[in-house]
């Protein structure tokens, strides 16, 4: 028993500095109340273009002739619960993939088609209406021990300090969320409405365009897209956000 | 085409004030920006958009470059009778794009 205690106690001390589950607070919180607005409401929030058009690929069968997404899964309001417990392990691919991974192996796995190209607008379009049928739904990481090591690794990046500013994601994310940088509010950094609309982009992005941005502003050099880097941060980001709700397709100043 | 997102109640009481929120999918690329080589993208953006109440005009605006991407326009207007609603954007390129929403009256 208390051998017990003493090794609860050792494994929390390293994650004192991560935010605790009762403190994490979703981007939302923090925006001001037009913005909020703006998400809440349906006929307001430009993602819903996205979505709408994600619900038409979705029924749309690919030009090679094999079934669209709907042949196989039926309607897409079938997908609800899945943004909230992605990434997840693949098992042909031995590798956890992401749910715009996941769209882009079963597009070239079960129909035959070419990978939609990372942040084009058909693959944004699936991923938000698959995402946005979750919305509402607490993120519930999945328990498999498989996703460990890059998680682990998801974490290790996340706490480095990298770039010539010479700064880690937890300094700022952690240590200092709720504060200012410039004018802006600092976020904890939660991944809960992806693919989200930024006003700064006047578009709608995946979390690794958002991972890219922050590289640069920490001027280090951004990984490509697609890169295992981007998978393990979004593992570590979703544990780390766990409980949650999924606000996808999101409004982000 | 364009998505649009077009909202209005369906039904209102006569002499009700309701209102409209239109939602254009747009990049309202501004003419001023360089693009990968350098070279400044041509201006592409949605000059006008009219709303008419079977055929009679409610609410017009004219876009700017300023105007923000997917244009969002809300307005009101008095709900009198039952008809059709036409929504009409125009811009550049040749841009127009035109729906429709009907409104029951009761």
């Amino acid at each position: 028993m208390r051998r017990a205690l003493l090794g609860l106690l050792l494994l929390a001390v390293p994650a004192a500095a991560e935010i605790a589950p009762g403190e994490r607070r979703s981007g939302f919180d923090q925006m001001t109340p037009e913005l909020r607005a703006m998400q809440t409401d349906e006929a307001a929030n430009p993602g819903q273009l996205w979505v709408g058009d994600g619900e038409e690929a979705w029924a749309a069968a690919p030009p090679t002739g094999r079934p669209a997404c709907a042949g196989c899964h039926g309607a897409v309001a079938t997908m609800r619960g899945v943004a909230a417990r992605y990434p997840a392990w693949d098992e042909a691919a031995a590798r956890p993939v992401d749910l715009q991974g996941r769209i882009n192996l079963c597009r070239t796995r079960h129909q035959g088609a070419d990978p939609l190209p990372f942040e084009s607008r058909p693959l944004l379009a699936l991923t938000a209406a698959v995402a946005a049928q979750s919305r509402g739904l607490p993120v519930a990481p999945p328990a498999d021990p498989r996703l460990d090591p890059a998680r682990a690794e998801g974490e290790r990046l996340f706490t480095r300090r990298t770039g010539q500013l010479d700064l880690a994601c937890a300094q700022c994310h952690d240590a200092l969320w709720g504060r200012r940088l410039g004018a802006s509010t600092i976020p904890q950094g939660h991944p809960n409405g992806y693919p989200l609309y930024r006003l700064e982009w006047q578009d709608l992005g995946s979390l690794q365009r958002r991972l890219r941005n922050c590289l640069t502003g920490m001027r280090a050099e951004p990984y490509p897209f697609g890169a295992p880097e981007y998978l393990a941060l979004e593992l570590h980001l979703m544990r780390r956000a766990q409980g949650l709700a999924i606000e996808a397709p999101a409004v982000r100043p | 085409m364009a998505r649009t997102l077009i909202n209005l109640p369906k039904t209102a009481k006569a002499g009700a004030v309701i209102e409209i929120k239109t939602l254009i999918s747009h990049p309202m690329e501004t003419g001023y920006r360089p693009g990968p080589e350098g070279r400044l993208v041509p201006r592409d953006i949605i000059t006008e958009f009219v709303c008419r109440f079977e055929g009679e005009e409610v609410f017009r605006a004219e876009l700017f470059p300023a105007t923000s991407a997917n244009p969002y326009l809300t307005f009101t207007t008095l709900a009198e009778r039952s008809g059709t609603f036409t929504f009409t954007w125009t811009g550049d390129n040749g841009f127009s794009q035109t729906e429709s929403a009907a409104l029951t009256v009761t």
